[in-house]
């Protein structure tokens, strides 16, 4: 066992910063260490850059324009674009619909949607949760019924994030009623442009837009745009939600809050005191750092397995469930740096009015983000599903 | 020893849930942040004719008696409906602060009580944080009076206020205990500026700026000074008046989330069924009850006579140390169990969290009472 970097391996590293250094938008760098929200111009500018690069999906096989990479140099390269502030391309595309797309998709399939992913031209969200299936994902009722070369979609999907923003959506759809749930489920592409497919914001606590309800009336997707084999849809969904979980923990975003939090703690004072400066803030923080540096030598363990050919298993939600705990205690920690500073309301009433923020400039949103950051131990498998699945695939019990 | 309601506070407490049930469903809070005003002046009417206003001002001096016991059930019952009335910056604190005035305190006070005036208070400084003889705004002798420059942060009820009380400096130095001297100034004054917004739990706020604002002797409250008694006594007022909301949201927010899994089917069956969550629904019952405890003991404590200083600061930070962590357990827990249903703005359980978790932020942090407990402030 050693923690040192070969050679080869600091020279990638050094290589993914330099290109970091030299190609990140200082706008897009700026938005992100904030914490602002994206518009979708940036995050496609961004993207299209990576994608120049090489670097818009880097667990792809190379012939599809992954990088070849190996695990210890994807992670290498996940924890250099945290650390720059560097946006991550948004997951419905890379890292959810292509992977699937490659794996059971056709020829014409990854012909026609591989591409335009990797170069943002192609935007995609998830079709997964419904009113009534959430946790329980197979209690879905959404239907898409045979009509000639076509499927019917009828129904309602929810959560769906970036919806507004998307060109297609992957759902689970029900094609069959079977004994068992989880059969007669199928995977289907459908263009967010076609007839019948109403989008409708949901207005979240921090004041934000960025989920919304899917609608489907009546939608009729051509039958080349299944996946797979219909009825066989679970088992693509459960391959797309173990690689959706891999980089849920988010290590090198958190080190990078961290980073933020040192900072904005060096702006506020304490009984006369920079609160950096402050014991009882500095041993908070110094939890955290443990809580963290535990959970990365815990994946430094996964990936150097991977680095062997060991494929990564339900212990990922290990990385999921500690990941999102960390994170969420970050946002808490930011929140309280700030003191009565977290109360005014963000974004303020009239955005795009170009009015000043209520008092420091590094105290806007932050509540806001604490806020909205409560979605991330439910979003992706709450918690609580994966203890389930901790008990149930890693103990047997 | 008798740490239980006398038939007079359960018949207020009655009232005031009769009131909330009555009067307060959520879309007319939703509709009420979202206003002008920001609360219902209807409501306030209402409030004095009830007595709600007077509770905590002497009867000779035009209230109706009580102390912080009846302010802290009021505020409870208000908390369960997460009222958006400035009940705490007027009454709970207002009333404090106004007691200690000069030749205009019955005048001021049996305002208050029959609804006429607001009051906000301006403590805290962008410097401050919790720390209450923090002060840098000055007050300088001039004539038989005072001049007053600087800035205050966050003052709750700023906009609608009639009366700012501010603490600012005669003597000392930034953070010196003595010095401190607290006007009542009007809000029309001169030179006090205020700029209004919303807070991201519903209500509103300001900043305030006093620009060579000026005040007269009549216009101290309580002793040149020494203002900072006048500062905690409020402060300490506004602690227990927020812990009581808090428990009365805690207890609502519980109710809710217990509802919400007995009725939210997954799995072929309700949620309420599983015993990992069954297990946490108990641990959060346990959370919201030693929390009104809490809230209870700070409020008797607040109003006997027989409280020393010390037994009083303790009962203080202890009180708002267990709300703010009971809080977070609660809130967070709660939006857990709601799942992504809790994230949205169209549930008010959300609106409920964020009051709560912004109640922590108020008067100092868990973590700032827990070192007052400790006596480790630096």
């Amino acid at each position: 066992m050693d923690l040192v970097l070969t050679p080869e391996e600091r020279a990638f590293q050094e290589e993914v910063r330099t290109f970091l250094r030299e190609r990140l938008p200082p706008d897009v760098r700026e938005r992100t260490w904030t914490g602002a929200r994206m518009d979708k111009e940036d995050q496609v500018r961004w993207e299209k850059i990576l994608h120049e690069r090489g670097w818009m999906a880097p667990s792809w096989p190379v012939e599809h324009g992954g990088t070849g990479w190996t695990p210890l140099e994807r992670y290498l390269f996940e924890e250099e674009m945290e650390a720059a502030f560097a946006p991550p391309p948004m997951p419905f595309g890379v890292n959810m619909v292509g992977p699937v797309i490659i794996a059971f998709g056709t020829e014409e399939h990854k012909r026609r949607f591989l591409p335009r992913i990797l170069s943002s031209d192609d935007w995609w969200c998830q079709g997964y949760s419904e009113p009534g299936a959430g946790s329980d994902l197979a209690a879905l009722k959404t239907r898409a019924v045979r009509d000639g070369d076509h499927y019917v979609v009828n129904g309602q999907k929810t959560w769906t994030t970036a919806a507004q923003h998307a060109d297609w959506i992957f759902c689970l759809v029900r094609t069959s009623q079977e004994a068992r749930r989880q059969e007669g489920i199928s995977f289907l592409l459908i263009d967010m442009h076609s007839p019948g497919i109403t989008v409708r914001p949901i207005r979240t606590m921090d004041g934000g837009e960025e989920i919304n309800d899917t609608f489907f009336e009546d939608v009729r997707v051509p039958v080349e745009n299944l996946i797979g084999e219909e009825g066989k849809g679970w088992t693509y969904a459960k391959f797309l939600l173990g690689h959706e979980r891999t980089g849920i923990a988010g290590v090198a975003r958190s080190k990078a809050q961290i980073r933020r939090i040192r900072e904005v703690a060096r702006s506020e004072t304490s009984h006369g005191r920079p609160l950096a400066e402050d014991p009882r803030f500095r041993e908070r923080l110094a939890e955290i750092e443990v809580e963290l540096m535990a959970l990365e030598y815990t994946i430094l363990r996964i990936v150097s397995a991977m680095n062997a050919g060991t494929a990564p298993g339900p212990e990922a939600s290990i990385l999921k469930i500690k990941g999102t705990e960390i994170q969420q205690a970050l946002t808490d920690m930011l929140m309280q740096a700030v003191g009565y500073y977290a109360h005014p309301e963000y974004p303020p009433p009239e955005p795009g009015a170009n009015v000043a923020p209520v008092g420091p400039e590094h105290a806007a949103g932050l509540a806001a983000r604490y806020f909205n950051w409560r979605k991330s131990s439910i979003y992706g498998g709450s918690n609580e599903i994966q203890r389930n699945i901790i008990a149930k695939m890693v103990l047997g019990l | 020893m008798n740490f239980s309601f006398t038939d007079e506070q359960r018949l207020l407490r009655e009232s005031v849930e009769k009131l909330v049930a009555a009067e307060y469903p959520f879309e007319v809070r939703r509709g009420l942040a979202a206003s002008e005003a920001g609360f219902s002046r209807e409501l306030w009417r209402k409030f004095a004719e009830l007595g709600w206003l007077g509770l905590g001002i002497p009867e000779d001096a035009g209230g109706v008696g009580g102390g912080p016991v009846e302010t802290a059930i009021v505020m409870e019952g208000l908390g369960t409906g997460l009222a958006v009335e400035p009940y705490l910056a007027t009454v709970v604190m207002g009333a404090e602060l106004l007691k200690r005035s000069g030749a205009a305190r019955s005048d001021r006070l049996a305002r208050l009580a029959a609804g006429e005036l607001q009051v906000a208070f301006a403590f805290a400084e962008r410097q401050s944080r919790y720390e209450l003889a923090n002060v840098e705004t000055r007050a300088e002798p001039e004539g038989g009076g005072y001049r007053l420059t600087g800035a205050k942060s966050v003052v709750f009820n700023a906009p609608a206020a009639d009366v700012i009380a501010v603490s600012a400096r005669t003597a000392g130095g930034p953070r010196d205990r003595g010095g401190l001297t607290v006007f009542a100034l009007d809000a029309s004054a001169h030179g006090l500026e205020v700029r209004e917004y919303r807070t991201m739990d519903g209500l509103r706020a300001g900043e305030i700026e006093l620009d060579w604002v000026r005040a007269g002797p009549d216009d101290v409250l309580g002793r040149p000074g020494e203002g900072l008694d006048v500062v905690e006594g409020a402060v300490n007022s506004g602690v227990v008046g927020a812990c009581a909301e808090a428990a009365g949201i805690m207890a609502r927010m519980h109710r809710d989330t217990i509802e919400y899994l007995k009725h939210r089917e997954q799995f072929g069956t309700a949620l309420a069924t599983f015993q990992a969550l069954q297990h946490r629904l108990v641990d959060m019952y346990m959370a919201c009850e030693l929390s009104r405890s809490m809230a209870y003991m700070a409020a008797v404590r607040l109003g006997s006579p027989e409280t020393t200083e010390a037994e009083l600061r303790r009962a203080v930070a202890a009180a708002k140390v267990q709300i703010g962590r009971a809080g977070r357990f609660v809130g967070e827990n709660a939006i857990q169990l709601h799942g992504g249903m809790g994230m949205t703005d169209e549930m008010p359980i959300s609106h409920y969290f964020k009051r709560l978790i912004l109640i922590d932020r108020q008067f100092g942090d868990a973590d700032h009472h827990l070192r007052e407990m400790a006596g480790t402030s630096p």
